[in-house]
C-alpha cells in the first residue's frame, strides 16, 4: 500500500500531456505497466492477460486503476457469483432482486420497502470510527439511491475475544461512528447483534442494514437510457481519501495492516442528509432517467454501470469534476472514494430546474460527461484521453471462478447425557446472561437514536424491531440475526439455521417474513476450507429460502476476513424483513401481568451440541450444531403468528442461544414480573433448559385460554407445554433457589458497561 | 394556531414536531432558514431537533445565525411563542433568546433513552395540559444537552420560576441519578422570562402516540394550542 501511495504522488508530478484529437486504439503512456504495479493492484497474472487481451494493447495506468477497481472480488464477486446463483430471489412480491442498488419488495397498497445490507469490516478494524460511519452512510445511500427515503437502520457486529487489547477500543469506535452517523442523518436504529470471539480479534465484522420506503411504481435505477444525455455530478467533492478501499476489502491483513489507515474514508453524515433531501426532491419533480451512487470504486463503478446496463457509452471530462483537493490525477479521481457523492443522468432539458434544487441544499451539482452510443468507457482529462475501455466488458468479463473448495467434516452429535453440568442450572443461567455474547446490549443501542421519525413500535431488546408505516395500520419487523459457531461447525445446517433464526425473529413479533437481504462474511476463498464453508451456507441459506418462502432479494460479499492465516468464523449475516398487516396487533417479549400461563411451544430434546451452554458454562465448543427442519420451523412459526395476529398471546420471545431459559429470564427482565416454572420437557434438566432445539417459541396466554391453545396446537401437529405461570419478583426454575429479578437484571446489565469502562477483562 | 417550522440544513425532527402539532390541531407552514420573513400570521415559530449545520461548530452557532433568526427574535421580542427543542434548544442559546448553554454530555457520549421529567409549573403557554408537579414519561436523543449557565444566571432562572422541566426518576425525584447529562440543577427545560420562549432537550413530539412508547408529550403541543385559543 505505500507503494500505491508512493504512485499516487508519481501520477500528481507527471501529469500527462497529451492532446488527443480522436480517440486512437493504442493511448501513449508515460508509466510502464510492470508486474510489480499489476500485483499492487490486486490482479493476478492470469487476470491482467485476460484485460490485455480484452483491450489489445498495454493499459495505462489509468485504465489499470479502473479495471482492479471493477475485477477486484469486491466489486466483481468474482469467487462467489457462481453459487451466489444458486439462491432464490423471486417471489410475487419481489419488485427488484440482487443486481440493484438495494432489494425492493411490495407490501400493498402501492408501497415499496427497498432494503440492503452491507459490510464495512476492515475499514473498520484500521479505523472503527471512521469505518463504520461510512458503512452506514454507503447503506443508507444505496437505499435512497432507489428513490426511498430511510426509515430504519441495523447493525450486526461481531468483536474479537474480549480480552484481546484492541477489543475495546473498537467496541468503542465502531458503536461510536454507527451512531454518530445515524444520529446526525436522522434514521432510527431498530435493532441488530453483537457478539465476541477470538476468531475476530484480527477482523471485526461490521454488518450494516439500512431499509427504505417508497412507492412502489417510483423507484429508481442505474440503468441509462439514451444517447447524449447528462451525466451530472452531485453531493460532495471529490478528494483523495479512500483510493484503494475496495482493493484492500478484497485482500488478507497482515501485521502492517495498520498502514492501511489512508484508504479508510471519511464520512460526513450532514452532507449525506442534504444529499437525501435534495435527490428525494429532485427525484420527486420528475428530473431523473438514472442514479447510481459512488460506493465502492467511486466514480469508475457508477459510470461504468450506468452505462453497461442501459447498453450506452459514457464519455467522463474530469476537468468538471468538483474537487477538494488541487492537482488530483485522473487516476486519483476516478479511484476515490469519497462520500456522500452521486451520479445521475438528469432527462434533457431538465438540468437548470435539477440544478436549483441542488444548489438550494448548498451541493456541488456539475455536468461531467454524456451518455454515447460507443459502448466505451472514456475518461479525458485537461484535454486529453486517459483511458478508452469497452464499458460492458469491464463488467461482463470480469473473471469468475470455480474455486476448488472441500466439505467441512461433520462433527459428532452430542448427547446431553453425556455432559455433565459444571455447576447448579441458576449458577449457569447467571454465568450465561452475564456473558459477553448474551448480556444487555443496552450500552450499545442507547448510543443510537432508536425513536426519531416517531414510528418506533418495537425498539432493539426485542426479537425484531418493529416500525409503524406511515400512518398505519400496516407495520414493518426487522432483523439481523447469524450464529457463527453453527456454521463453523457445519456451515451448510448454520447457514439454513441463520435464515431459520430470521423468519422466526420476524414470526416472534407477528410479521409475515418477506424477504432477506444477506452479508456473507467469510476467509479467505483462495483456501479450499474456507471456500467449502462459504459454498456450504449458501447452500444451506439457499434451502431454507426456499422452504420459508423468503427469497434473497439484496446482499454482499466480504471475503478475505483474515490475519496472518487465522481466518473468521463463517458469519453469514441474514437481514430480514416482514410485514404486519395490523401493527397494532404485534407481540413482544415482556411478561404484561401476573397469574398468565406461560406456553413452549415446538420440540424439545436437549440440544446441546454447539450451544452457549456447552460453550460459556462448560468450556467446550464442541459438536453438532442443532438441525433445523424447516417443515417443523414453519408449521409451528405459522401457529405462532396465528396466535399473536389473533391478539391471543401477551407476550412472545422465540429460543435461541441459551435456550428455554435465557428466554424466560429475558421476558421476565423486561418488564420486571417473574415467573414460577412447574414443568419442563423430558430429559435432564440442563439439556430441558439450555439446549438450542429450534423452532421454538414461549408465549404467555391468560390462564383462562391455556388449554385451549394448547389444544389447537395438538390440533395443528404442534408441540405444546404449559411450563408455569407469571408473577412475583423472582425467577423460580424447578428444584433451584429463586432467583431475584433485581439481581438477574444487575448481571445482565453489568457486563458491557463495566467491560467498557475497563473494569472487567 | 399557525405554527412555523423553521427548516435548517441538518434538521431532522422537523417532520416529528409537525406530525405533533398537527395532532394538537395546529396549522403547520414549513419555513426556510434561508428566509427573511416569517409567513404571515404565524403564531408559534418551532426550532426543531437535529443536527444542524452537522454540529461541525458548536451545537447551534451557525443555524443561531442564519436569516430567519432575525425574524424569529423579532417575534418573539413582540410576545410570540417559540419552541426550541434539543438542537432548537441549542439554537436559541445560540441566538440569544435564552440564557446559557449545552455542553457535552458529562459522559461524553450520545444518549438516547426514555426519560422522566418532572414539571416545574403548569401555569404557562406549554404547560397547562398538565399538572404542576407531574412527572411524564418522554424519551431524549443528544450528544450536547448538558445545560451550564454561570451561576448569577442560574440563581435567576431558578429564583424567577423559569425552569420548566427537571430530568427525574420515575417518582419525580430530582437526583443525581436520574440526570442523564450532567445538566446543572437537572435542567431539561427553560423559559424566557415572559414564558413565550421555550427551549428543552428532551423530545416530546416523540412520545404522542400510545402505540409508540405513550403519549405523555402531548400535553405540550395541546397547551399551546389552547394558549392560543384562549388568548
Amino acid at each position: 500500500m505505500r507503494c500505491l501511495a508512493r504512485l499516487g504522488t508519481l501520477c500528481r508530478l507527471n501529469p500527462f500531456r497529451r492532446t488527443v484529437r480522436n480517440p486512437e486504439p493504442v493511448i501513449p503512456n508515460d508509466i510502464k505497466i510492470t508486474p510489480q504495479l499489476v500485483a499492487e493492484h490486486g490482479l493476478k497474472p492470469d487476470e491482467y492477460q485476460r484485460f490485455l487481451h480484452l483491450i489489445g494493447r498495454e493499459p495505462t495506468i489509468t485504465e489499470l486503476g479502473i479495471v482492479s477497481a471493477m475485477w477486484n472480488e469486491h466489486c466483481s464477486y468474482k469467487s462467489s457469483k457462481i453459487h451466489l446463483k444458486t439462491l432464490p430471489t423471486k417471489a410475487p412480491w419481489v419488485i427488484q432482486g440482487p443486481g440493484e442498488n438495494a432489494g425492493v419488495i411490495d407490501i400493498g397498497d402501492g408501497i415499496a420497502i427497498v432494503f440492503k445490507m452491507e459490510s464495512h469490516n476492515h475499514p473498520s478494524y484500521i479505523e472503527p470510527y471512521q469505518g463504520a460511519t461510512t458503512g452506514v452512510g454507503g447503506i443508507l445511500r444505496d437505499v435512497f439511491t432507489m428513490g426511498a427515503r430511510p426509515i430504519a437502520v441495523l447493525d450486526a457486529l461481531r468483536f474479537g475475544d474480549p480480552d484481546h487489547p484492541k477489543t475495546r477500543h473498537l467496541v468503542s469506535g465502531v458503536v461510536a461512528g454507527i451512531g454518530g452517523y445515524g444520529n446526525s442523518f436522522g434514521v432510527p436504529n431498530v435493532g441488530g447483534a453483537t457478539g465476541f470471539h477470538t476468531r475476530y480479534d484480527g477482523n471485526i465484522l461490521v454488518n450494516a442494514m439500512a431499509v427504505g420506503i417508497a412507492r412502489a411504481d417510483e423507484i429508481f435505477y442505474a440503468k441509462a437510457t439514451g444517447v447524449g444525455k447528462a451525466i451530472v455530478y452531485l453531493g460532495s467533492k471529490t478528494g483523495r481519501d479512500g483510493i484503494h478501499g475496495a482493493t484492500m476489502a478484497s485482500a488478507e491483513f497482515d501485521d502492517r495492516s495498520e498502514e492501511k489507515r489512508p484508504t479508510v474514508q471519511v464520512g460526513d453524515p450532514f452532507a449525506e442528509k442534504l444529499l437525501l433531501e435534495a435527490c428525494l426532491e429532485i427525484m420527486a419533480a420528475g428530473h431523473v432517467d438514472a442514479i447510481q451512487d459512488m460506493g465502492a470504486a467511486g466514480l469508475t463503478c457508477s459510470a461504468v454501470e450506468m452505462g453497461a446496463k442501459g447498453d450506452l457509452g459514457v464519455e467522463l471530462d474530469l476537468d468538471k469534476v468538483p474537487c477538494r483537493e488541487e492537482g488530483m490525477s485522473a487516476y486519483e479521481m476516478m479511484l476515490s472514494e469519497s462520500q456522500e457523492r452521486m451520479l445521475m443522468v438528469i432527462k434533457p432539458g431538465h438540468e437548470d430546474a435539477a440544478e436549483a434544487i441542488f444548489k438550494k441544499w448548498g451541493l456541488d451539482f456539475a455536468v461531467i460527461g454524456h451518455t454515447t452510443d460507443t459502448l466505451r468507457f472514456v475518461i479525458k482529462h485537461q484535454g486529453e484521453v486517459m483511458a478508452d475501455l469497452p464499458i460492458k466488458e469491464l463488467g461482463d468479463e470480469a473473471p469468475e471462478y470455480d474455486r476448488p473448495w472441500i466439505e467441512t467434516a461433520p462433527q459428532q452429535r452430542i448427547a446431553a447425557e453425556s455432559v455433565t453440568p459444571p455447576c447448579g442450572n441458576a449458577e449457569a443461567l447467571k454465568k450465561l446472561i452475564g456473558s459477553p455474547d448474551l448480556s444487555s446490549k443496552r450500552w450499545i443501542y442507547e448510543q443510537y437514536d432508536t425513536l426519531i421519525l416517531g414510528n418506533s413500535v418495537v425498539t432493539p431488546g426485542g426479537d425484531a424491531g418493529v416500525i409503524r408505516i406511515e400512518e398505519g395500520p400496516k407495520g414493518l419487523a426487522m432483523t439481523a440475526d447469524v450464529t457463527p459457531r453453527y456454521c463453523e461447525a457445519d456451515p451448510f445446517e448454520g447457514g439454513k439455521q441463520a435464515v431459520a433464526e430470521a423468519w422466526r425473529n420476524l414470526t416472534a413479533v407477528g410479521a409475515t417474513p418477506l424477504a432477506i437481504t444477506d452479508n456473507l462474511n467469510f476467509g479467505n476463498p483462495e483456501k479450499p476450507e474456507v471456500m467449502g464453508q462459504f459454498v456450504g451456507a449458501v447452500r444451506g441459506i439457499g434451502e431454507a429460502c426456499k422452504a420459508l418462502d423468503f427469497p434473497v432479494v439484496s446482499g454482499n460479499v466480504s471475503l478475505y476476513n483474515e490475519t496472518n492465516g487465522i481466518s473468521i468464523l463463517p458469519t453469514p449475516t441474514i437481514g430480514g424483513v416482514g410485514v404486519l398487516a395490523d401493527v397494532t396487533k404485534h407481540a413482544t417479549i415482556a411478561f404484561k401481568a401476573a397469574g398468565e400461563a406461560i406456553l413452549l411451544i415446538g420440540e424439545t430434546q436437549g440440544w446441546l451440541g454447539q450451544s452457549a451452554y456447552l460453550a460459556t458454562v462448560c468450556g467446550r465448543e464442541e459438536g453438532a450444531p442443532p438441525p433445523v427442519d424447516l417443515a417443523i420451523e414453519r408449521r409451528n412459526g405459522d401457529f405462532v403468528r396465528g396466535l399473536i395476529t389473533a391478539g391471543r398471546v401477551t407476550a412472545c420471545h422465540d429460543l435461541s442461544d441459551g435456550g428455554l431459559a435465557v428466554a424466560l429470564t429475558e421476558m421476565a427482565m423486561a418488564k420486571g414480573i417473574g415467573a414460577a416454572i412447574e414443568a419442563l420437557p423430558a430429559g435432564p434438566a440442563h439439556a430441558a433448559l439450555f439446549g438450542e432445539d429450534q423452532a421454538r417459541y414461549l408465549v404467555t396466554v391468560p390462564a383462562a385460554q391455556a388449554e385451549a391453545v394448547i389444544g389447537e396446537a395438538k390440533a395443528a401437529g404442534v408441540p405444546a407445554l404449559a411450563i408455569g405461570r407469571t408473577g412475583g419478583a423472582s425467577l423460580a426454575l424447578p428444584g433451584e433457589p429463586a432467583l431475584a429479578l433485581a439481581e438477574l437484571r444487575k448481571i445482565h446489565e453489568d457486563w458491557l458497561p463495566s467491560y467498557m469502562a475497563g473494569k472487567t477483562a | 394556531m399557525k405554527a412555523a417550522v423553521i427548516t435548517f440544513p441538518g434538521s431532522n425532527r422537523d417532520g416529528d414536531v409537525a406530525q405533533a402539532l398537527r395532532q394538537a390541531g395546529a396549522t403547520v407552514v414549513h419555513s426556510w432558514h434561508g428566509d427573511t420573513e416569517l409567513p404571515k400570521g404565524t403564531d408559534l415559530v418551532v426550532l426543531p431537533g437535529g443536527f444542524s449545520y452537522g454540529d461541525y461548530l458548536r451545537t447551534g452557532a451557525i443555524a443561531g445565525r442564519a436569516h430567519i433568526m432575525d425574524a424569529t427574535r423579532a417575534h418573539a421580542a413582540r410576545g410570540g411563542y417559540v419552541l426550541g427543542i434539543c438542537n432548537g434548544f441549542q439554537i436559541a442559546c445560540e441566538a440569544g433568546l435564552l440564557p446559557g448553554i449545552l455542553v457535552r454530555n458529562a459522559d461524553l457520549k450520545f444518549v438516547c433513552k426514555r426519560q422522566h421529567l418532572k414539571v416545574e409549573r403548569n401555569d404557562t403557554p406549554y404547560t397547562r395540559a398538565y399538572a404542576k408537579g407531574q412527572t411524564i414519561d418522554v424519551c431524549i436523543a443528544h450528544g450536547e444537552g448538558n445545560y451550564i449557565a454561570d451561576t448569577e444566571t442560574l440563581a435567576r432562572l431558578e429564583g424567577e420560576g423559569l425552569v420548566a422541566f427537571r430530568y427525574a426518576d420515575a417518582e419525580g425525584r430530582v437526583t443525581p441519578e436520574a440526570n442523564p447529562n450532567g445538566s446543572l440543577n437537572n435542567i431539561a427545560g427553560i423559559y424566557s422570562p415572559g414564558f413565550n420562549v421555550l427551549g428543552l432537550m428532551p423530545h416530546p413530539e416523540n412520545l404522542i402516540d400510545s402505540l409508540v412508547g405513550g403519549t405523555d408529550g402531548r400535553g405540550l403541543f395541546e397547551s399551546l394550542v389552547g394558549a392560543k385559543r384562549a388568548a
